[in-house]
This record gives structure tokens, C-alpha cells and sequence, in this order.
């Protein structure tokens, strides 16, 4: 047995800049640590009971706990501008970022993929590229941790969560869940595995991918010899997860109401075009202007008179919550995303 | 020691009255405060017998001696036992019930009754708590997530309606104590002269009034939607879980402050006593409090930064709870500095209060971690989060409490215990409890997730060593059952004050008369008036004491 590392790798910037931080943490709690439990030491043996000795006599000290007060007032608030800080980059994700759908449920990771592959288990990403992951859970609260890029979140059923990162150490980083969610929490394991360029080309031509190195133990890049077997199945284009969305929108039957600025697909007007509405806010009924982002498009259609949209006396539109499974309302979003 | 008399008429409220139903029927405060004792004890062992098997569970990787149910059990029971039934009402239930009276030189609380009710209510809340073992149990975790808590299988319910009814409790207790310190106060005791103990115990009655309805209205619409399905919690009826967090820890956050403020008076009391100083900066000791408590309020939200609350929120929180190590670090500071310049004994108490020092420290230190954003990400829900909320609930609380136990053992029982048995006691907890805890820091940091049954075999070393230190703490508190029951049944009589100690509780005999003081005390000074030459002033006007 080995003695283990103080911490995991740091595999990405954000982690880098993170140690920085939590080292200088590491390095002010010894300081007052010692200060405290030093000086504690030192009056104990210095003014240890004496026969004879006589006692000091002091109230207070106001200079002195006016200092008491500064100090660390100053020291915590540069402590919580630089948390704050690091917080901040890891909360905003870059506007290219590739997006990847992540599914919590007891107890097992699934991950949908823009080019409409789904995988259980492995989380796969490129090398050196931001990567956003929008989360949710089909049953419990999960939450999605990789101690080596020192970035976690819960995940919510009813509701989007994200993380993202850009990975600059290949190879198999651990995931775990962080969240208690029943008997096999402690097994709902996953690992994200980083590609390099080829790999993940490759990936994305629907290869299935070997095991990779662990991150921990082989940081350089290391390409794995295709297997003959899988290089026929690469020849197999999968389904980008907009086209499987679009199927939906037609088999749960949006498109007898909605346009969706898209020639072969009928131009039926009942509810508002659902073209290009990503990302741009939405005027409600109630007066209220509100994003429309993954979540907003979640409650909608789970749940439209939730937020009725100006003009709209009452909805027509049906409650679709408990009809659409995640993995349909993962496409179903990317296909109105991908509308313009 | 051996001509000082005690209760040298005799009557004490242990002799008062005699037999079973005196006690269970009993309205005076010390009794009570020691009925308390015993089932807050009781609670004790059983919480600590279920970390004894979690420990042991976690010697190996995978499987050791229990399966994943039954470990979901264990850790569920050994924080909801640990934090309403032991840790929560603790101090100010035990020791607050047995000094607050004596200390302030009244005959007993404001409402005597109400506070041997409010001990059958902590009984009645404890015992449904613990009957729901026998049946399915719970495997929620002591803070009931939803919709975990709604869908999962067991007997939530009889959890919560326990934790609820023990919330009752607290609250009486409160609020009896707060109408006491306001009205019972002997003559020339003004606030400036009250002893901390009594401000702490003050501060915290303010929590407990405040904060403790709201969990109960939780833990009450948690039952509801189990039981009706009412769609206030659970998504997959309309519910928003986060916001049942938002609902548990606006109250548990603040009680974390019940359960450490009471520690603070405690240490604030044996300190100068043993140092023979006076306390440095009373004020500033006695205002923090408040201040703790106030803040307390309104820093709930740093328990979620990762649950999907927003940036603004997280701004918020984490800004805030950074001023609450600002109080925190003057008290620290303050005790340290009353042990400048001391004459410093090493009595029992004072070795706990040490110890509380030690690990206080390090669980206040460790707290600037989890309240600074960014590290928050990574170390939240790891066992970076057990270790520092150990050290300071158990290392902060629990050290307070066998200080203060140690402390007003000779006043409660007109015992003495074995001084020497008590240092090899407390080397042995110190001692376990940093082997325990101290290794979960580095586990926590290096990502293992807390409440795992099984984890990576990288882990294995650490987990074992903490599972070693968890037999000597276990060793350590055997051995004080041991030592303190042997001082009970055949220990020296204590004087009437032991340690020459100032509060008005030390100026009345070991133990107490039923009516606490023979004549009631006038007080003329503060009560930490401990002169450069060492000589004792009866500077607390009590009625004179026996030889
Ligand atoms: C019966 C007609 C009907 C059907 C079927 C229907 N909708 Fe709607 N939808 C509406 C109407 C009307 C509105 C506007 C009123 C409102 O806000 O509820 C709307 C609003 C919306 C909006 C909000 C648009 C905006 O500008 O913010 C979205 C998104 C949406 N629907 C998606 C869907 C999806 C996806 C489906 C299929 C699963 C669907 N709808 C099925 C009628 C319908
Ligand atoms: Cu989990
Ligand atoms: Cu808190």
C-alpha cells in the first residue's frame, strides 16, 4: 500500500488556479493555527501555577481587540474576493463550449452527445476544448462531481444544472456522485474520459472507444490502436440528437401547433413559431420577462401554463409532464436550440 | 480536602426527597437538569455505538460487516440521534438547566413546571425518534432531502414527528430560560456582572425560539407530502426540492450556533478559573455571541452553493459567512489572552478546555474553506465537510461539555473524581479524535464523497487509520464512565468550591440545598475578579459558607 496524494491532479486551468487558492488557504490556517495553539502552549508553560507568583490583572485591551476585529475582517474579505473570483470562471462557460447532455438516475450516469450518440457509464470529451454539461435527474437529486477538475454540481430533477471545464490531461478521470441518493450511492460511479483530436473525431463518427489510461498515472496523450472490428462500425453515421429531437416534435405531436421556421414541416399557427426563440427573453402574460433557456423550455412544455406567454388569454397547449422521457426532452430542447 | 465539610445540614436536592417518582415528578432544576444528563447520555451511547459500526464498516473498501441498507440506517440514526437528541440540547439542557438559577442566585427557573415538561417532551421526541429502529428505520440522512425522503421505502415519519417533538422542547427551554435570565436575577447582579455562561446561554434561547418553528413547519410539510401528497417538495408533482433545503438549513444552520454557543460560556467560565485571571474582554466575548447569533440567520444558503442556487445568491452567502469567523476569532483570541500572564493550574476542565481550543481551532479554520466559494465547489459533500463539522461539534461541543461536566461534577454530585484518570481520559480522547477526524480532511480534499458504504481502494489507508482512532476515543469515554461512576459511589467529598471560583453557583454548598441559596446572595462585583495576589475575596455577597 501506497501512501496516497495530498489531492487529485489538477487537470484543468480553473483546478490550477483553485490549488493556488486552497493552498494559500492551507498556508493562513497554519499561520493562525500555530499563532493560536502556539501561544496557548507558550502561556501554559510560561505561566504555569508558581507558589508565590503574583497574576497579571487586565480587563481589556481595546487597541488590541480592535485588531482582533480588523485583521481578520481584511483577511477574510480578500479570501472571499478571490473564492469569488475562481467561482466566477468556473460558473461561465465560454459561448462555444460543445454541450453534452448528462442524466442522473438511481444509480447509474447516462451522457447524450450532439451527434446523437448516448453512452452509459463513460463520459467522453475532447482534449482542450470547453465542454458544457446540462444535467438533470429522472428520479432523486444526484450530483455530478470530477475531483480533478475541482468542479461539482447537484442534479436536480425538474431542472437544468451545469458544469463545464476544458480538460488538458487525457486519459480516465473518476467521477463521483456527491449527492446521498440511496442504497448504491457510493457505487454510482462514472469516468470521464478525455480525447485526444483523432480519438474524438473518431468518437464522433460513432467508433466505440477502448479504456483509456488513468489520467493520474499516464499524462501524456497515448493513441490506442483501432480495433479492425470497430473501425467498421465507424462507417455508421449516428443521428444527431437535433434530428432525433425533431422526430419528437412530430410523434408527441408539437407540429400540429407550432412552426418551427422550417419549409417541410408545416407552417401550423395555433401556438407561437418556435424559431430562433433560444436564448432571447420571453414576454409573459403576468408582465414578466423571463430567459429562455434549457429550464424555461423544460417547464413549458412539462408544464405551459406556468408561463403563459403575453397575449395568450389561456393555453391551449397540453401538459406534457410524465409523457416525454429525459433522453426525449434533451433532443427535443436541442432541436428547438438548433431552430433559427 | 479532607476536613472541608459538605452540606453540613445535611439536606441537599439529592436527599430533598427520596425515591423514584420524587425524581420523575420533580420541579426543581437541578434535578431536572440531571434527568436531562442521564437521557442525553443514554443518547449518547447509542449514537456512538452506530459511529463505532460505521467506522468499522469503513475498515475495508467494500463490504465488512454490514451491507449498504443497513449502513444508510446507520449513518442516518447516528446524526439525527447525534444532532437533536445530543448535541442540540446538550449544554443548555444539562448543565444550563443544573447552573442558570444558581448562577443568576435565584431558587429555580421562571416556570418550573413547564421545564419538567419540556423534558417529557425531549423524551416523548426521542423515543419515537428511536422506536421507528425497530421497525423499518430510515435511510434518508439526518437531513431528509427530498424527494429522497418522500420516495424512499421506512419509517420517515417517525423520524421527523420525533426530531419534531424534540424541536418543542427547545423551544420551551428557551424561552423559560430567557424569562429567567430577565426576571430572576439576584440583587446587584446587573448584565455587566452576569457570568458568560448565562450571556451564552441567553444568545442561544434567542436561536431557539427563532429558528426551531421553521424546522418544525418543515419537517411537518415533509410529512404531509409523504403522507398527501400535497406537490410542495417532490418535482414529479409539482415541487421544488431546493427549496426544501432552503427550508432545513435556515434552521440548521442557526443550530449549529445552539450548539456551539453554550460550549463558548462553558470555556469562557473554566478559563479564568483556571488561569486565576480575569476574563479578557468580556464585553467583547459576551457581544460576540450576539453577534453570532444574528448572523447566524441569515447564512443558510452557504450549505448550497452547489444545489443550483444562483450566482447572486452564492455572492451573498459566502460574503456574509465570512464575517461569522470575525466574532468566532475574537473569542479565541480573547481566551487565549486570559491565560496571558495566569497562574495556570491543570486541572481536569481546563486540560477539556484545551482540547477545545485545539479543535476548535482547527474546525474554525476549516470552516473559511467551505465559506470561500470556489473551494466550497470541490470539498462540499466530501469528508473534508464531516471532519470539520466534527471538530466542531464534537470537538468543540462535546469538549465543552466534559469541561463543564468536569468541572461542576464536584458541585453537582459533592463528589471528587480521580484527577489522574481524568488526564489519561482526556489524553485518550484528544488524542483518538484527531486520529479519527484528522485523516477525513485529507480524504475529503483528495474527493472521497461522504455517506459512501464503499469507496476506491486509494482511500483504504486513511479510512483505517480513522476507524483506529475512533476505538481510542471509544476507549477514552469507557474509561471516563468508569471513573466518574466510581467517584459517585466512593469518591472524596468535595468542598463547596474546589477550584475558588467566583460565580455565585460555587458560593452555596457541594450539593446545592434544595433551595440553592440558604439566604439569597447580593452581588457587589462581576464575577471574574481574580486578584494579582491570589487571595480569595468573597466578592460575591452570598450567605457565609460552611467551614
Ligand atoms: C394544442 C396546441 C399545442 C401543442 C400540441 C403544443 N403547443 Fe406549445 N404552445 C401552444 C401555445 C398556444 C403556446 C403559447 C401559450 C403559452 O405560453 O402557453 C405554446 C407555447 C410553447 C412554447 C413557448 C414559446 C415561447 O415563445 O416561449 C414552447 C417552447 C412550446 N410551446 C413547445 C411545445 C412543444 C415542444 C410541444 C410538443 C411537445 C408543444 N409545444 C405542443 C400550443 C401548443
Ligand atoms: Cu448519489
Ligand atoms: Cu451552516
Amino acid at each position: 500500500m501506497q501512501f496516497p496524494n495530498l489531492m487529485p491532479i489538477a487537470a484543468t486551468d480553473a483546478a490550477v488556479r483553485w490549488n493556488s487558492l486552497y493552498n494559500f488557504l492551507l498556508g493562513i490556517s497554519v499561520f493562525f493555527f500555530v499563532l493560536v495553539i502556539g501561544a496557548m502552549i507558550l502561556f501554559i508553560i510560561k505561566y504555569r501555577a508558581r507558589e508565590g507568583a503574583k497574576t497579571f490583572y487586565f480587563r481589556d485591551h481595546h487597541f488590541l481587540e480592535a485588531c482582533f476585529i480588523a485583521i481578520p475582517t481584511i483577511l477574510l474579505l480578500g479570501i472571499f474576493g478571490w473564492g469569488y473570483s475562481v467561482y466566477n470562471s468556473m460558473m461561465r462557460p465560454p459561448a462555444d463550449a460543445l454541450e453534452i447532455h448528462v442524466i442522473g438516475k438511481q444509480w447509474l450516469w447516462q451522457f447524450q452527445y450532439d451527434n446523437g450518440r448516448t453512452t452509459i457509464g463513460n463520459l467522453y470529451v475532447p482534449l482542450n476544448k470547453p465542454v458544457k454539461l446540462i444535467m438533470t435527474s429522472q428520479d432523486v437529486i444526484h450530483d455530478f462531481f470530477i475531483p480533478n477538475f475541482r468542479v461539482k454540481s447537484d442534479v436536480v430533477p425538474g431542472m437544468y444544472t451545469s458544469v463545464w471545464f476544458e480538460a488538458r490531461v487525457p486519459g480516465e478521470h473518476q467521477v463521483f456522485c456527491g449527492m446521498y441518493c440511496g442504497t448504491s450511492h457510493s457505487q454510482m460511479l462514472a469516468k470521464l474520459v478525455v480525447l485526444n483530436d483523432q480519438q474524438w473525431a473518431e468518437f464522433q463518427r460513432g467508433k466505440k472507444i477502448g479504456p483509456q489510461p488513468d489520467a493520474r498515472l499516464n499524462l501524456a496523450a497515448e493513441d490506442t490502436t483501432a480495433d479492425p472490428s470497430e473501425a467498421q462500425a465507424a462507417t455508421i453515421e449516428p443521428v444527431s440528437l437535433a434530428t432525433q429531437g425533431r422526430a419528437v416534435f412530430e410523434t408527441k405531436g408539437c407540429v400540429s401547433c407550432h412552426s418551427a421556421g422550417d419549409p417541410t414541416h408545416g407552417g401550423a399557427n395555433i401556438g407561437p413559431s418556435l424559431a430562433g426563440i433560444f436564448g432571447k427573453n420571453a414576454a409573459l402574460q403576468d408582465g414578466q420577462t423571463i430567459r429562455r433557456d434549457e429550464s424555461y423550455l423544460r417547464q413549458v412544455i412539462e408544464q405551459p401554463q406556468s408561463h403563459l406567454l403575453k397575449g395568450y388569454q389561456q393555453s391551449v397547449m397540453p401538459t406534457f409532464k410524465g409523457l416525454i422521457s429525459e433522453t426525449e426532452m434533451n433532443s427535443l430542447i436541442a432541436y428547438i436550440k438548433s431552430l433559427k | 480536602m479532607s476536613n472541608a465539610t459538605t452540606a453540613a445540614h445535611g439536606d441537599n436536592y439529592l436527599n430533598h426527597e427520596k425515591g423514584l417518582w420524587s425524581w420523575l415528578s420533580t420541579v426543581d432544576h437541578k434535578r431536572i437538569g440531571l434527568m436531562y444528563m442521564a437521557t442525553v447520555l443514554t443518547y449518547f451511547l447509542i449514537g456512538g455505538i452506530f459511529a463505532l459500526l460505521i467506522r468499522l464498516e469503513l475498515l475495508h473498501p467494500t463490504q465488512t460487516i454490514m451491507d449498504a441498507n443497513t449502513y444508510n440506517r446507520m449513518f442516518t440514526y447516528h446524526g439525527a440521534i447525534m444532532v437533536f437528541l445530543v448535541v442540540v440540547p446538550a449544554i443548555p439542557t444539562t448543565l444550563g438547566n443544573f447552573l442558570l438559577p444558581m448562577m443568576l442566585g435565584a431558587k429555580d427557573v421562571a416556570f418550573p413546571k413547564l421545564n419538567l415538561a419540556s423534558y417529557y417532551v425531549y423524551l416523548a421526541g426521542g423515543l419515537f425518534a428511536t422506536a421507528s429502529l425497530f421497525l423499518r428505520g430510515a435511510d434518508t440522512g439526518w437531513t431528509f432531502y427530498t424527494p429522497y425522503s418522500i420516495r424512499t421505502s421506512g419509517t420517515v415519519i417517525l423520524v421527523l414527528t420525533g426530531a419534531f417533538i424534540a424541536g418543542f422542547s427547545s423551544i420551551l427551554t428557551g424561552l423559560n430560560f430567557i424569562i429567567t435570565i430577565h426576571k430572576l436575577r439576584a440583587p446587584g447582579l446587573t448584565w455587566s456582572r452576569l457570568p458568560l455562561f448565562v450571556w451564552a446561554t441567553y444568545a442561544t434561547s434567542i436561536i431557539q425560539i427563532l429558528a426551531t418553528p421553521v424546522l418544525a413547519i418543515t419537517l411537518a410539510l415533509l410529512v404531509m407530502e409523504r403522507v398527501l401528497r400535497i406537490g410542495i417538495f417532490d418535482p414529479a408533482i409539482g415541487g421544488d426540492p431546493v427549496l426544501f433545503q432552503h427550508f432545513f438549513w435556515f434552521y440548521s444552520h442557526p443550530a449549529v450556533y445552539i450548539m456551539i454557543l453554550p460550549a463558548f460560556g462553558v470555556v469562557s467560565e473554566v478559563i479564568p478559573v483556571f488561569s486565576r485571571k480575569p476574563i479578557f474582554g468580556y464585553k467583547a466575548i459576551a457581544y460576540s455571541s450576539f453577534a453570532i447569533a444574528l448572523i447566524a440567520f441569515i447564512v443558510w444558503g452557504h450549505h448550497m452553493f452547489v444545489s443550483g442556487e444562483s450566482e447572486f445568491a452564492a455572492f451573498l452567502f459566502s460574503l456574509i459567512t465570512m464575517f461569522v469567523a470575525v466574532p468566532t476569532g475574537v473569542k479565541v483570541f480573547s481566551w487565549v489572552g486570559t491565560m496571558y500572564g495566569g497562574s495556570i493550574r491543570f486541572n481536569a476542565p481546563m486540560l477539556y478546555a484545551f482540547g477545545f481550543l485545539e479543535l476548535f481551532t482547527v474546525g474554525g479554520l476549516t470552516g473559511v474553506f467551505l465559506a470561500t466559494l470556489a473551494v466550497n465547489v470541490h470539498l462540499t459533500e466530501t469528508y473534508f465537510v464531516v471532519a470539520h463539522f466534527h471538530y466542531v461539534m464534537v470537538g468543540g461541543t462535546l469538549m465543552a461539555l466534559l469541561a463543564g461536566m468536569h468541572f461542576w461534577f464536584p458541585k453537582m454530585f459533592g463528589k471528587m473524581y480521580s484527577e489522574s484518570c481524568a488526564r489519561v481520559a482526556w489524553f485518550l480522547i484528544l488524542v483518538g479524535f484527531n486520529v479519527t477526524f484528522f485523516p477525513q480532511f485529507i480524504l475529503g480534499a483528495q474527493g472521497m464523497p461522504r455517506r459512501y458504504w464503499s469507496y476506491l481502494p486509494e482511500f483504504t489507508l486513511l479510512n483505517q487509520i480513522s476507524t483506529v482512532g475512533s476505538w481510542l476515543i471509544a476507549a477514552g469515554f469507557l474509561f471516563t464512565a468508569f471513573y466518574l461512576i466510581k467517584a459517585l459511589i466512593s469518591g472524596e467529598k468535595a468542598p463547596s468550591n474546589p477550584w475558588n471560583a467566583l460565580t455565585l453557583d460555587w458560593q452555596t454548598p457541594s450539593p446545592p440545598p434544595h433551595d440553592n441559596f440558604p439566604v439569597t446572595p447580593i452581588v457587589t462585583d462581576w464575577p471574574y475578579e481574580y486578584r494579582p495576589d491570589g487571595a480569595i475575596v468573597p466578592i460575591q455577597g452570598a450567605a457565609p459558607l460552611p467551614a
